[in-house]
């Protein structure tokens, strides 16, 4: 009965196997994730001046993120990301920086032009002459932030706008339409000038207190200018000023180079190290072979389910990995071979030779994950792209050694040490 | 028994090491990437033979970007460095190099642009003193550890000196391969990138990996020896456990040498430089904790014996 747990573990693998295979669709939502190192296209680093804002700032900028995004589809890339991200506080002034990915796009200058443009928008009420009979103009807290939508609509015939005049319908979040209800109720009679880049659009008198946050602009123009308007509006009002500080670009050439090197590499790893296990452990480094073939499958399905972004350095920590899952496994059987030397049937050294190798196992990987542990923390994608997956791959590995390698031994190793055993058992350069 | 019996020999060894990679670093330098210091790298691949990158450097000085150092890098390919461009500036270096080029073909455009990586100044700066954080964090986090687990362990040596001796050989082992970097890259014209930064920290985790499994053999022996009520030199005992695991630690070598040799002759062009310094590191790192970390403890043991 004693083979039923290692029945299991294979059944297991089966699925695995079956699940890693059959979700590379194209559509398939578990298809590996590839970096844009790998898959080609751009990073773009924004860096965003949040120094006049004083109130609510992540609110402000998850809205910048919001509007970013907006654009980004407007741009039309498939899965992009855009995320927010803080600088460590270890450098200093801790920064707020806006990181957008966008695949397939190396173009890099088209990209910062469709995204990086900041129209600004700003309500500023007119407080006075100067001189030479130019408006002076006081700001008011409301902004394009606040800005929920924009519309384009004709006028009626009816109120301020003739029929047929493209009119700007905004349409202010419940913050703004409060803010807007107060500006106009404090200032009827007043001019509220409406600022795009810094620019005067329109300045209509503030009849009474507007309630329902929805202003109107009626500009004069054209209804081409006015549907540019519209867009520049929705897509456009960034809430905070932006800088880009830095960008990454990978042509789809090298990128897909780089991950069919990748591959290869990792193919030829496992390959060289199952040789050698092979050669060296005989029986135990077959067993070892085959629980680091379930490692392997473990660790892409773990990529594949979370899912992880595999970049390049993130397959070098696999290949890293797999040279060091064999670890536990060499720790284990070389303990065995000196309980067998001392007599112990080759049972009972498989079941010693695995408690007395833990302790070492145990301290070991623990260390390992704490480095990973750090490495992520470091930071940039490259980085954690490598502390990621050698990360899980190091637990996973820890769980493969304790199972799997022994669920087999004790499945298939005999009760007594002779016979053709003592060679299959034996290492290295000894016959017996 | 060897090495316990010629451990003067071995800490010279040591030493001799310690001071050529020092020397290394000092003389070559360790040139850091601009991912630490900001700026720009654009890598274009040609499609048909490259100019040679003394007629690009004119090119490109009469372009103005007289700070750009242009190298060959692949088969076919040219890489550019030069101060953080901007997506004009970046521009017009592009077409400052297509016009470069006499095509033959004029519809087609000489190069196609593989690469192109741009970083500020302070993005720049930021990574550098995370990187020098990262490593001082793991190598506190390591020796406290290891004087944790040890902590029933201490006699004849401490538990924690344990943890002091990991951070010294840790210490040596990446400076080891680092003065191996400084004068590989001096020849070859590789730069401290984040990566190498990677491989560091990952050779930290490899090796006190592999001192754990040796002082975790002292460790059992020095129980078994009270348990027994056997009484044996702490030489003794610390020369049994690296006869004892001495197996072990190649064999684990090898097998990571064997994934790093995959990496280095087949993988991605990125993660060779990488995989070259970790494979230098797993291999004075193998040395190190089978020649060094047990010895070391030797004359710990003696000074607080005396105490």
């Amino acid at each position: 009965m004693r083979f039923i747990p290692a029945l299991g573990i294979l059944i297991i693998a089966g699925l695995l196997s079956w699940f890693v295979l059959s979700t590379n669709g194209v559509d398939n939502r578990f298809r590996v994730k590839l970096g844009l190192d790998l898959a080609g296209g751009t990073e773009l680093i924004y860096t965003a001046d949040t120094s006049n804002l004083v109130t609510d700032k992540p609110g402000a900028l998850n809205s910048l993120r919001e509007v970013v995004e907006k654009r980004v589809n407007l741009f039309g890339v498939a899965e992009p990301l855009v995320q927010l991200e803080k600088s460590s506080a270890v450098a200093g002034d801790v920064q707020d920086r806006l990181i957008v990915e966008l695949p397939g796009v190396t173009d890099v200058k088209a990209a910062v032009d469709a995204l990086g443009k900041t129209p600004v928008l700003e309500f500023k009420l007119v407080s006075g002459q100067t001189d030479t009979g130019a408006a002076t103009f006081q700001a008011t807290s409301l902004t394009g932030r606040y800005l929920k939508d924009a519309q384009l609509q004709f006028g009626k015939g009816q109120g301020s706008a003739p029929a047929g005049q493209p009119v700007v319908v905004l349409n202010f979040n419940d913050e703004g339409a409060k803010l807007f209800e107060e500006i106009t109720r404090k200032n009827v009679g007043r001019q509220l000038a409406i600022f795009l880049d810094g620019e005067v659009i329109s300045s209509p008198v503030i009849q009474e207190a507007i309630p329902g946050g929805t202003a109107t602009i009626t500009g004069t123009f054209t209804p081409t200018e006015g549907r540019d308007l519209v867009r520049n509006l929705n897509f456009g009002a960034l809430p905070v000023p932006i800088e880009l500080s830095g960008s990454n670009s990978v042509g789809p050439t090298l990128g897909a180079v780089a991950f069919q090197a990748g591959l290869v590499a990792s193919l030829i790893g496992f390959g060289i190290v199952a040789l050698f296990m092979i050669l060296w452990y005989r029986v135990p480094g077959l067993v070892a072979t085959v629980a680091l073939f379930i490692y392997v499958l473990v660790t892409v399905a773990l990529i594949k389910f979370i899912p992880i972004t595999l970049t390049a350095s993130g397959i070098a920590g696999f290949i890293l990995s797999i040279g060091m899952a064999v670890d536990a496994n060499v720790l284990i059987f070389e303990r065995m071979k000196e309980e067998l030397r001392a007599g112990k049937t080759p049972h009972d050294a498989a079941k010693i030779g695995f408690s007395r190798a833990w302790p070492a196992i145990r301290d070991g990987h623990f260390t390992m994950i704490l480095s990973s542990t750090i490495l992520f923390w470091m930071g940039t994608s490259l980085v954690q792209g490598f502390a990621l997956v050698f990360g899980f791959g190091v637990i996973v590995s820890l769980l493969s050694a304790v199972t799997i390698t022994q669920t087999f031994l004790n499945t298939i190793l005999p009760n007594e040490n002779r016979g053709a055993w003592k060679f299959l058992l034996s290492s290295g350069l000894h016959t017996k | 028994m060897f090495i316990v019996k010629h451990r003067a020999f071995f800490l010279w060894l040591t030493g001799f090491f310690l001071v050529a990679a020092v020397a290394s670093i000092a003389v070559f330098g360790l040139k850091p990437s601009l991912e630490f210091t900001g700026g720009s790298l654009v890598e274009v691949e040609y499609t048909s033979e490259r100019p040679h990158v003394s007629v690009l450097q004119d090119v490109l000085g009469a372009a103005g970007f007289t700070d750009a150092s242009v190298r060959e890098s692949g088969e076919n390919a040219i890489s550019i460095r030069t101060h953080t461009l901007t997506p004009e500036e970046h521009e017009s270096l592009l077409s400052a190099l297509t016009l470069s080029v006499v095509s033959p073909d004029a519809s087609t455009t000489p190069f196609t642009e593989s690469r192109f990586n741009s970083i500020g100044p302070s993005l720049g700066s930021e990574l550098a003193i995370k990187a020098l954080y990262a490593i001082g964090a793991v190598m506190l986090t390591i020796m406290l550890y290891i004087a944790f687990v040890f902590r029933k362990v201490s006699r004849p040596v401490p538990s924690w000196g344990y943890g002091l001796i990991v951070v010294v050989m840790l210490a040596i082992d990446i400076i080891v391969p680092a003065g191996f970097f400084a004068a590989y890259a001096h020849f070859t014209g590789a730069q401290a990138d984040p990566l190498f930064v990677v491989a560091l920290l990952a050779l930290l985790g490899y090796c006190v990996n592999d001192v754990i499994v040796i002082f975790d053999r002292v460790r059992e022996n020095l129980q078994k020896n009270k348990d027994l009520n056997r009484k044996e030199e702490f030489e003794m005992t610390i020369g049994r456990s690296i006869d004892e695991t001495m197996g072990r630690s190649i064999n684990t070598s090898v097998t990571v040498a064997l994934a790093l040799i995959a990496i280095i002759f087949f993988g991605a062009e990125v993660t060779r430089n990488f995989a070259i310094v970790m494979l230098v590191g797993v291999v004075v790192g193998t040395f190190s904790s089978i020649a060094r970390s047990a010895p070391l403890l030797i004359p710990i043991a003696h000074r607080f014996a005396k105490k």
